[in-house]
């Protein structure tokens, strides 16, 4: 087993589709761990448990434990958030803490292994927190009303508070001993939606982690220290694939606090009694690395490569009528062609763990995304069964996908430096900034060739061939998300379109390169949704149509959601055509990803370099019953600030296989004065709940690119829209 | 060995002259709300204050500090602190987190310096310190709100 190959002994798709709908059945010793981390007790001194949820203490606190990663996308308080609802509990007394690894009580309900991605933690927690609350509701009033000795529906819970119409009054503390002697209902009624106090109400609820940020005291992976514990970090070959061919540690080792150096195969581990010990150690170490293996290409071939495969057959990834045809009878065809960069996720704590082995249990704690398969990966290669290691998810700093590793490539790193150097040595691997920079796993580098034709103001003919790496081909994953050879997180925004096309047509390819990639912010619409709002645009212009009308005019009555929100935001911003009025031109673009509806207005002139300024973004976004309407909108504002940041600026490029991007000097990150003014609107909705972390991402790409195009610029078919060089 | 001052108490660790302020900070002192982002004075995580004027402790060799008054975020007091914390807090600027101890640092150090700031005076003071999750529109929000709390 190589650290890149992840012990996955069955596996199954268990249902759905989309980006990350995945599933599978886990090997039969996997179950509740007990035994290691002794010190590890999620939940504290609860008296009362009913559930794998819920945690009453005597002093009436409530944790509620969370089975997603809080990496800033608010779960911590959106899954308490519907707890607390059912509960009548009052917003003052809730806490949370994140749950153990324990694929039986946490799995992620869309996924069937404990993990978050996808945009779905609320979407799957929607009912299953829900009823954690009620049902503990339910037995804190039954344990009221025997005590009082009267019928329970007699009792009113209010912001924390039992009582009875008799005066009497009690908190959660005080009942939480003898609610846990009570079963435990098996399907307690929810509340109608009429009776919310929390859930949809702007105010109602402050996010649970907001104080310890601002203070500095959150505590992240890179913050844990522990006696005896050695800072790793690992050298690793420039080139990806290569491997260690030899190396000379003499003046490594005589740096102050180096402790030892280690090959592990695809790279040199250097433990020391520090951060500062350890890069001056990893500064010193003479490394030979075997590229015999390794990738060579660099991002110019890369896309001389598959801009020639965008004019071949690829494999069919939705179709009707005939494009090809239809094409060919056209007075004119317009023909685009899109140039997406490799991207790294640069979250800003770089990839981090810590893990403590005694050589029969361990103990392991980092900002785990994928805790079922990244504890069976620690089990595997520290050749533990998997109920002797135990996980603990910490706060992440930021992830936007990095965490969430099909490779299982940190979890693995982390074992096998932990095992190298043997056990009792509590270890903790950061990966610097130019470790995660030019480590890989990029939203991959795509290339897409559209063309199109219109007739009678309306679009005849689509035809779009994608070309990029899958980071699911070839994988464990393989079974699970590619159907007919087509991986759905490739083509998906492109494969079906708003827009009624009598012709349409789009293809695939997924060349193999040695680069490794992964899923990004929004996974396939980062590009999709580029590219098909770009091209729509175009051809909506083409055909003399506005980019409202005559977006919501090809979507006729089939997609109301999507059609509400273009109507909204045009509302909002007061659209009446592009422009350009006083140098400032408008565009727009409407995205379907993860369940959710986005549309965005953004407000663009050009500098005097040649820089666009995005002035303000406009954007109405249906993600059904509206949680926490506060924390969707950071969500929006932080989507726009991201895709914004990365449309502008954002390239990883390869120089004869190497990074040529090392630090933020040279990969440029959107800040401040380069934010925009953002205005959300949420539209309401009785629609179960659907993703929003990543949803505000796609569309501001293409909304800026349109905006250009009205200022005279053009659509950017190369992106990042400043600085390109490749 | 050095010495240093951080947060009123005096210090002495046995690290080598170049060692970054940073990591004498959290891995010999033990403070870990100074934050790593990038190791090269681009991104504001590691913000603190040297004698009242923020700083960049990654790229600050420990021995460079001498007799100065070190502050991290472990150590803040004073009515602009308190003042943007609240407004941090009340705003929920915070998404991961993780680099809000140097947003944090740095907005205090602007109103320190300036009451009242502009758009334009926050950009000036704010554009070291990169935040991923882009709360930009947040703390510039919270940054006039604690302007406006220290006029009472």
């Amino acid at each position: 087993m190589t650290a890149h190959d992840p012990k996955l002994s069955r596996r199954s798709l268990l249902a759905g589709a989309g980006a990350l709908v995945i599933g599978f059945h886990l090997p039969r010793g996997a179950k509740a761990q007990s035994g290691a981390g002794a010190a590890y007790r999620p939940g504290g001194n609860a008296t009362f448990a009913p559930n794998a949820f819920i945690r009453v203490a005597p002093d009436s606190t409530v944790t509620v434990l969370i089975k997603h990663i809080e990496m800033g996308q608010g779960p911590f308080t959106g899954l308490a958030t519907l707890a607390a609802e059912e509960m009548d509990a009052a917003w003052s007394q809730m806490r949370a803490e994140h749950a153990p690894a324990d694929v039986k009580l946490y799995a992620n309900l869309a996924f069937g292994v404990q993990g978050t991605g996808g945009s779905t933690a609320i979407a799957n927690s929607w009912e299953q927190m829900r009823k954690a609350g009620a049902a503990a509701r339910m037995m804190l009033v039954q344990a009221a009303a025997d005590s009082w000795k009267v019928p329970t529906g007699e009792i009113k819970v209010e912001e924390g508070v039992i009582s009875h119409a008799s005066g009497r009054k009690g908190s959660f503390g005080e009942f939480a001993e003898a609610a846990a002697k009570l079963s435990v209902p098996e399907n307690p009624p929810l509340k109608p939606a009429s009776a919310y106090k929390f859930i949809g109400k702007e105010g109602a609820v402050k996010r649970l982690d907001s104080a310890d940020k601002a203070r500095g005291k959150a505590q992240f992976t890179i913050d844990i220290h522990a006696p005896g514990m050695l800072t790793v970090v690992v050298a690793r070959s420039p080139r990806f694939g290569g491997k260690v061919a030899s190396f000379d540690a003499a003046e490594a080792l005589k740096v102050k606090g180096v402790v030892d150096v280690k090959s592990i195969g695809y790279g040199v581990a250097v433990y020391a009694n520090g951060m500062w010990p350890a890069l001056k150690g990893r500064e010193a170490l003479k490394v030979t690395w075997d590229d015999s293996q390794a990738e060579k290409r660099g991002s110019s071939e890369l896309i001389a490569e598959y801009r020639r495969l965008t004019r071949q057959p690829g494999t069919v990834a939705g179709s009707h009528g005939d494009a090809e045809a239809a094409l060919a009878k056209a007075e004119r065809v317009i023909e685009a062609e899109f140039v997406f960069p490799y991207l790294a996720h640069a979250p800003m704590e770089p990839l981090d763990g810590y893990l403590e082995w005694d050589g029969e249990k361990a103990h392991a704690r980092f900002g785990s995304q994928f805790q079922t398969t990244e504890h069976q990966t620690i089990a595997g290669v520290l050749g533990l069964p998997p109920e002797k290691v135990t996980l603990e998810t910490m706060l992440a700093g930021g992830s936007f996908g990095r965490r969430a590793q099909v490779s299982q490539h940190l979890a693995a790193e982390l074992a096998t430096v932990a095992k190298t150097i043997g056990p009792n040595r509590p270890v903790k691997v950061v990966w610097t900034r130019e470790d995660d920079l030019t480590g890989g796993y990029y939203r991959p580098l795509f290339v897409h060739r559209f063309r199109g034709a219109v007739k009678d103001g309306k679009i005849a003919a689509w035809s779009s061939t994608l070309v990029g790496q899958s980071f699911f081909l070839g994988t464990p994953f393989e079974a699970m998300v590619v159907k007919n050879g087509i991986d759905a997180t490739s083509v998906e925004g492109a494969n079906e379109i708003f827009y009624e096309v009598p012709d349409f047509r789009c293809e695939v390819h997924n060349p193999k390169v040695g680069v490794p990639t992964l899923w990004w912010r929004s996974v396939g619409h980062t590009h999709t949704g580029y590219a098909v709002e770009c091209f729509v645009d175009e051809l909506l212009q083409a055909a003399g149509q506005d980019a409202v009308q005559g977006r919501l005019a090809l979507m006729g009555d089939r997609h109301p959601r999507a059609a509400g929100v273009l109507k909204a935001v045009a509302e909002l911003a007061g659209w009446k055509g592009p422009g350009p009025v006083d140098g400032r031109a408008r565009g727009v673009a409407v995205v379907e990803s993860f369940g959710s509806f986005v549309a965005q207005i953004a407000e663009v002139s050009m500098g005097p370099e040649g820089e666009p300024k995005v002035h303000k973004v406009w954007c109405a976004v249906d993600c059904g019953v509206a949680v926490n309407p506060d924390i969707i909108r950071a969500q929006v504002e932080g989507g726009i600030g991201f895709g914004l940041g990365h449309a502008l600026y954002g390239q990883i490029t390869l120089d004869g296989g190497r990074p040529v991007q090392t630090n933020f000097h040279e990969y440029r990150s959107l800040r401040i004065h380069e934010m925009p003014e953002v205005e959300v609107t949420i539209i309401a909705s009785t629609e179960k709940p659907s993703g929003i972390g990543e949803p505000g991402v796609p569309p501001i790409g293409p909304a800026v690119a349109n905006a250009l195009a009205a200022l005279g610029h053009g659509r950017p078919r190369q992106l990042p829209m400043q600085g390109g060089s490749v | 060995m050095v010495s240093l001052k951080v947060n009123g108490t005096a210090h002495t660790v046995d690290v080598d002259d170049d060692t970054p302020l940073l990591w004498v900070i959290r891995d010999n002192l033990g403070l870990t709300g100074t934050k790593f982002g990038c190791g090269v004075a681009q991104c504001g995580a590691c913000t603190v204050f040297i004698d009242g004027q923020p700083l960049r402790s990654c790229v600050t060799p420990v021995s460079s500090v001498g007799a100065s008054e070190i502050t991290t975020i472990e150590g803040l007091a004073g009515k602009e602190a308190d003042a943007v914390q609240a407004a941090w807090t009340a705003r929920d600027v915070p998404q991961c987190g993780y680099c809000q101890s140097g947003q944090v640092m740095s907005a205090i150090a602007l109103l320190k310096e300036n009451r009242k700031p502009s758009d334009r005076d926050i950009d000036l003071a704010m554009n070291g310190n990169i935040c991923r999750c882009a709360t930009y529109v947040r703390i510039r929000a919270a940054i006039h709100d604690a302007a406006r709390a220290l006029e009472i």
